[in-house]
């Protein structure tokens, strides 16, 4: 099998976009595999990427899961979202940007419309940016495009390069790792992403360091008709820390766009791991078209002593299916979920998290908002889970829900089960409205009514954004902004 | 420069009609305050100013240089130089007040064509007046109104009301439920702003304000009206003979 259906991508404007300012699309010649999916197109991507056999063997392995699955009818129905059935050999699998047959030595090779793509995006890549300390690994559909910092980082040890680098360059540490915290058996998209996954971030910091700057890679889906499926894994070896960002966008596109991710985080003893997310694929219009349908499978596991913290700002996709989740092995360690969840027009979430002690003294927190504006459907799911052998086990949930007008609901579903009778757990839970009164206070001291909402409902996210690096906070606020512009007023 | 004109006004959605004729006028550097008995309309007489979307203005009118203010929106208003003091100062969760006073401190100079205040100059203002008032700086750091005792709200609507420096400065019983140094410090405060271009209308239910700051007009509002109006002197006659003669005279039906 080869290559085939190249194409240009054009813009288009048409679209009603529901205030959607990410969603231009970008005139770059991409080489595509044909749609659907087969054990022949498995081999396509491993081949295109060069792998090694047991990569190759990985993913034919999920791919065989995957179809068991997929004959089971196993897709998984539990989450409270609605959306029409995927047919899965509709989709793009692989999309490359075609001029990086020959990879890019640097970025004076990156095609200037792509760059201009970033520009827009606000991506850091040019030496301005390299002030604000940010690494950028971008992925661009498919393929990573450009990793800003390598040479630096490497001083120090740490490895930060796109996913089918790593599998060239660190078999050992990716042949460790991966599928270590979430096997392709997890589920359904997790097995999916397993066969087909084309690229990704992978970083490693070795034993004691801690990474000097923050890693970044931003997501970008941009072929039509294509899925995006990432994978990304983060280790943090012993007492190393990391922090990581990372930013996901879509143009605008008439059709759903299917974005099924994993990612894995290792935090070995004393490790620390802490992972930003803001989150804002193409949500569909207002009448609540296109769109991206968001599957993830995001995960991280403690060894002893050591800590993993989720912070998430999801405003986009159409539907979000995620629940970013930590397994607490090590005794003492330490698992965080922080989120802001906007469901604006037709969004519907159905996002949390899952804490599974099983370590002695382990400790997890988890703060939880909802935001359901317009006709979104926003739903917390949340799982704790006390093993018999985690001693002394203390979580904390606090899951609040924030509605904008009548029209839209809130749900909360967070089970509990306590396998140990030394676990402490507290439960808060919240719904309220803009109150007519907070707006007028606010208007009355000469504050737009637009503006009066935009500070109240920030401010009601406040445990969460204040989470985040500095510069990422400040785009969550104004993401908030922009996606609930219309709801208000 | 205000002027209320036969203001009648209702809560929204409903008959309960409970401004039932109002005339007014107040000129620059006036202080005006409005007494009355509990239930009388005089909260409400300070929200309809201020455009509270929960009352609506069925007859008459209210101006500020000639110029009708009743469409507006309350955000519009505060841009003309109104501002008022609330009995019960909403908490928002997550606002710091720095912010929150920032920001209504740009949309006001911004709506009048003027230059944003500098941070650093700003927060020169702010620290001073925190100050000034007396105000515990911690509570500042906090969400604004948050966890703040009903004098420390009053004094923070006090900080505002500095900061915002208003033409027009309507306080909706500031003086209920404080102790006697928090009421000084409002009495202070309004007495520093006292001004021959800065107008008053201070609504209370008792005179133990105006022992500190002296209004140049009184009113006594029952049931909806201004029954009577008069000097400084009208506030003792109340203080000494309460509301009875008035709710008397509203009962006989005169």
């Amino acid at each position: 099998m080869t290559t085939q259906d190249r194409l240009t991508i054009s813009r288009e404007s048409k679209l009603d976009d529901a205030g959607y300012k990410w969603g231009f699309s970008t005139d770059v010649e991409m080489e595509l595999a044909p749609k659907g999916l087969s054990p022949d197109l498995v081999r396509l991507i491993s081949e295109k990427k060069d792998e090694p056999d047991w990569m190759l063997e990985w993913r034919l392995k999920a791919f065989e899961y995957w179809s068991k699955l997929q004959r089971e009818d196993a897709e998984p129905r539990w989450a409270k979202l609605r959306y029409p059935d995927i047919d899965y050999q509709d989709i793009y699998y692989y999309a490359a940007p075609k001029s990086f047959d020959d990879a890019p030595k640097s970025l004076d090779e990156v095609d200037p419309e792509m760059l201009e793509t970033f520009d827009k995006l606000g991506i850091p890549l040019h030496e301005r940016e390299r002030l604000a300390g940010v690494a950028v690994d971008a992925v661009f559909d498919s393929v990573s495009v450009a990793t800003t910092y390598a040479d630096q980082l490497e001083e120090r040890g740490i490895i930060f390069c796109s996913f089918t680098e790593a599998v060239q360059n660190h078999p050992e540490l990716v042949q460790k790792y991966l599928g270590s915290v979430v096997p392709y058996t997890d589920n359904f998209f997790a097995a999916l992403n397993s066969a087909v996954f084309s690229d990704g971030s992978f970083a490693y910091v070795p034993p004691g360091v801690r990474c000097p700057i923050e890693l970044m890679t931003y997501f970008r889906i941009n072929t039509e008709g294509s899925g995006q499926f990432e994978r990304t894994l983060i280790v943090a070896d012993e007492g190393a820390y990391v922090s990581y960002l990372e930013g996901c966008t879509a143009p605008i596109r008439r059709t759903s766009q299917l974005h099924a991710a994993v990612v894995e985080l290792v935090a070995l003893d004393r490790g620390e791991i802490k992972y930003s997310t803001i989150q804002n694929w193409y949500p569909g219009t207002k009448d609540g078209q296109g769109g991206v349908y968001n599957f993830v499978t995001k995960r991280g596991m403690t060894e002893r002593d050591a800590k993993i913290s989720w912070t998430q700002v999801e405003t986009g996709s159409a539907i979000t299916w995620k629940y970013p989740s930590v397994i607490l092995r090590g005794d003492n360690s330490v698992g965080e979920f922080y989120s802001v969840a906007l469901a604006n027009n037709y969004q519907q979430a159905d996002t949390g998290t899952k804490m599974i002690h099983i370590g002695k003294n382990t400790k997890s927190t988890i703060v939880s908002k909802g935001i359901s504006a317009g006709h979104g459907e926003n739903t917390y799911r949340g799982g704790v889970k006390i093993l018999p052998g985690a001693e002394n086990a203390t979580n904390h949930t606090q899951c609040d829900s924030l509605l904008v007008g009548d029209q839209c609901g809130a749900h909360t579903v967070p089970y509990i089960e306590v396998r140990n009778p030394t676990a402490r757990l507290e439960h808060e839970a919240s719904t309220s409205k803009v109150s007519d009164e907070q707006l007028f206070y606010l208007m009355s001291r000469g504050i737009s009514e637009e503006d009066a909402h935009h500070m109240i409902i920030t401010g009601w996210s406040r445990d969460v954004i204040k989470e985040l690096p500095f510069e990422f906070a400040l785009e969550a606020g104004q993401l908030l902004k922009v996606s609930l512009e219309g709801a208000v007023g | 420069m205000l002027k209320i004109e036969n203001l009648h006004a209702a809560v929204t959605d409903s008959d309960e009609v409970i401004l039932k004729g109002i005339d007014l006028e107040v000129n620059p550097g006036e202080v005006h305050a409005i007494m009355g008995p509990n239930g009388s309309g005089k909260s409400t007489l300070a929200n309809v100013l201020m455009g509270k979307p929960s009352y609506t203005v069925t007859d008459g009118d209210i101006t500020v240089d000639g110029e009708s203010i009743v469409e507006m929106m309350p955000d519009e208003r505060a841009h003309l130089g109104l501002f008022l003091a609330m009995q019960y100062p909403s908490e928002v969760p997550g606002v710091r007040p720095w912010q929150f006073l920032k920001a209504a401190k740009d949309a006001i100079d911004d709506a009048n064509g003027q230059k944003k205040t500098s941070v650093r100059q700003f927060s020169k203002l702010f620290d001073e007046k925190v100050e000034e008032i007396g105000i515990n700086p911690d509570l500042i750091k906090r969400s604004l109104n948050e966890g703040f005792s009903g004098g420390e709200k009053k004094r923070n609507e006090m900080l505002q009301m500095q900061v915002l420096d208003p033409r027009i400065a309507i306080m909706d019983e500031t003086d209920s439920g404080l102790d006697i140094d928090a009421l000084q410090a409002v009495a202070d405060g309004v007495n520093k702003m006292r001004s021959p271009e800065r107008s008053f209308v201070i609504v209370t239910h008792y005179q133990r304000l105006l022992h500190f700051v002296h209004p140049d007009i009184v009113h006594v509002l029952v049931d909806g009206k201004i029954v009577e109006t008069g000097d400084a002197s009208l506030a003792e006659k109340v203080e000494q003979n309460g509301y009875r003669d008035y709710l008397a005279a509203q009962r006989n039906g005169k």
